[in-house]
């Protein structure tokens, strides 16, 4: 089973990034594959690498990224959404001339498109939002 | 690629959210993929699409013309709940003209907009293959 | 085409539940997930909107979010199946379709 997922909101203000990744490891565990995670709105957040939450609580962007090593995960951060919001890969950092980019490792900026593709491609598609 | 049948189910007012401009940004992109494609409008989602949307006040762009270019992304099946509607005292009336040109009919203009019950609207969706909610 | 509706959502702050309800066809599976947990205990003022569903619909809750809020196993509306993610995972690939009520 092949799965496409897409997470809506940001690490920590909900839980669908959390249940997310519960489902992917749970999914992961039962020898599924996970096509693809697609983050779209505030989503977006959870690849940036300058999160600081507190030492006795998880650390939810790095958790994707393991994961994402572990498993060769496709996490894509939405283009248009992450211009909104401040999330940068280099390129685009220096292609609007601003001084820094904060992606998180792991994650690569890309279209609405390969939220579409998912879904044709993978056998289920998940939302996990607000 | 596979065709599947896809639906975007829209259940938040506009403005108040985000949602309503970012899925509406994701079925323009997602039409070049030439599935088949089909909005529902349940709930608030219904304000979506209601005529007369005037933002200068409120400091935002009015998103809502775009709805008007589905017909030529030939998005052409809008699901609106008939329920949702009259819980809030609308009527088709109260929506945008929403149309598009079928060009196998002389490129005659039609409308968009399929008023449904929750049993019609239940029946469509039970016919989903990937459904994005947002 | 039978499809597996996740409702996150707790009925007492949105009406998601009640428009998955709704909209729910014979032979689809409602899971209730996150804040969505709280439609699965007994004796409040949406048991009986959720046991009507259950005529229509197989519901399950999520254990592991269940524990987090405090709610009992014991409390949950009968019929109800308590699963975990693994039995989310598993509600996924007896579905053909997955829909999410947020």
């Amino acid at each position: 089973m092949k799965y496409s997922i897409m997470v809506n909101e940001g690490p920590y203000t909900h839980q669908a990034s959390d249940t997310a990744l519960q489902f992917c490891k749970a999914a992961l565990e039962a020898d599924c594959e996970i096509f693809r995670v697609f983050f779209y709105h505030d989503g977006v957040n959870n690849g940036t690498r300058f999160t600081v939450p507190p030492q006795d609580d998880r650390n939810i962007q790095k958790e994707w990224s393991k994961l994402a090593e572990a498993h060769e995960i496709d996490l894509v951060v939405c283009i248009a959404a992450a211009q909104r919001r401040g999330i940068m890969d280099a390129a685009e950092s220096k292609r609007q001339g601003l001084s820094g980019d904060n992606i998180a490792p792991g994650f690569r900026i890309s279209g609405l498109g390969q939220l579409i593709e998912g879904g044709i491609i993978a056998d289920r598609q998940l939302v996990f939002g607000d | 690629m596979a065709t599947k049948n896809f639906m975007f189910v829209n259940r938040k007012a506009p403005y108040g959210t985000v949602y309503a401009l970012e899925s509406l940004e994701v079925v323009l992109i997602g039409a070049a993929f030439e599935q088949n494609v089909s909005l529902a409008f349940i709930g608030d989602g219904v304000y979506q699409i209601a005529k007369n949307q005037k933002t200068d006040g409120i400091g935002m762009k009015n998103f809502s013309p775009t709805y008007k270019a589905l017909g030529d992304y030939e998005v052409t099946k809008l699901y609106v709940e008939k329920e949702s509607l009259e819980a809030r005292g609308l009527t088709l009336d109260d929506l945008m003209d929403l149309t598009w040109e079928d060009e196998d009919e002389d490129y005659a203009e039609k409308p968009s907009i399929i008023l449904v019950s929750s049993t019609e609207l239940a029946a469509v969706m039970d016919e989903q293959e990937v459904v994005l909610s947002f | 085409m039978s499809t597996l509706h996740t409702v996150n959502k707790s009925p007492f702050e949105r009406d998601s539940l009640a428009l998955c309800v709704r909209l729910a066809s014979k032979g689809h599976a409602i899971l209730l997930i996150e804040d969505g947990v709280f439609g699965a205990m007994a004796g409040t003022d949406h048991s009986d909107m959720v046991k009507n569903a259950m005529e229509t619909a197989s519901v399950y809750v999520l254990g592991p979010d269940l524990a987090a809020r405090g709610m009992s196993e014991d409390r949950v509306i009968d019929g109800i199946q308590v699963v975990d993610y693994s039995g989310f995972v598993d509600l996924t690939k007896r579905h053909d379709t997955c829909q999410s009520w947020l």
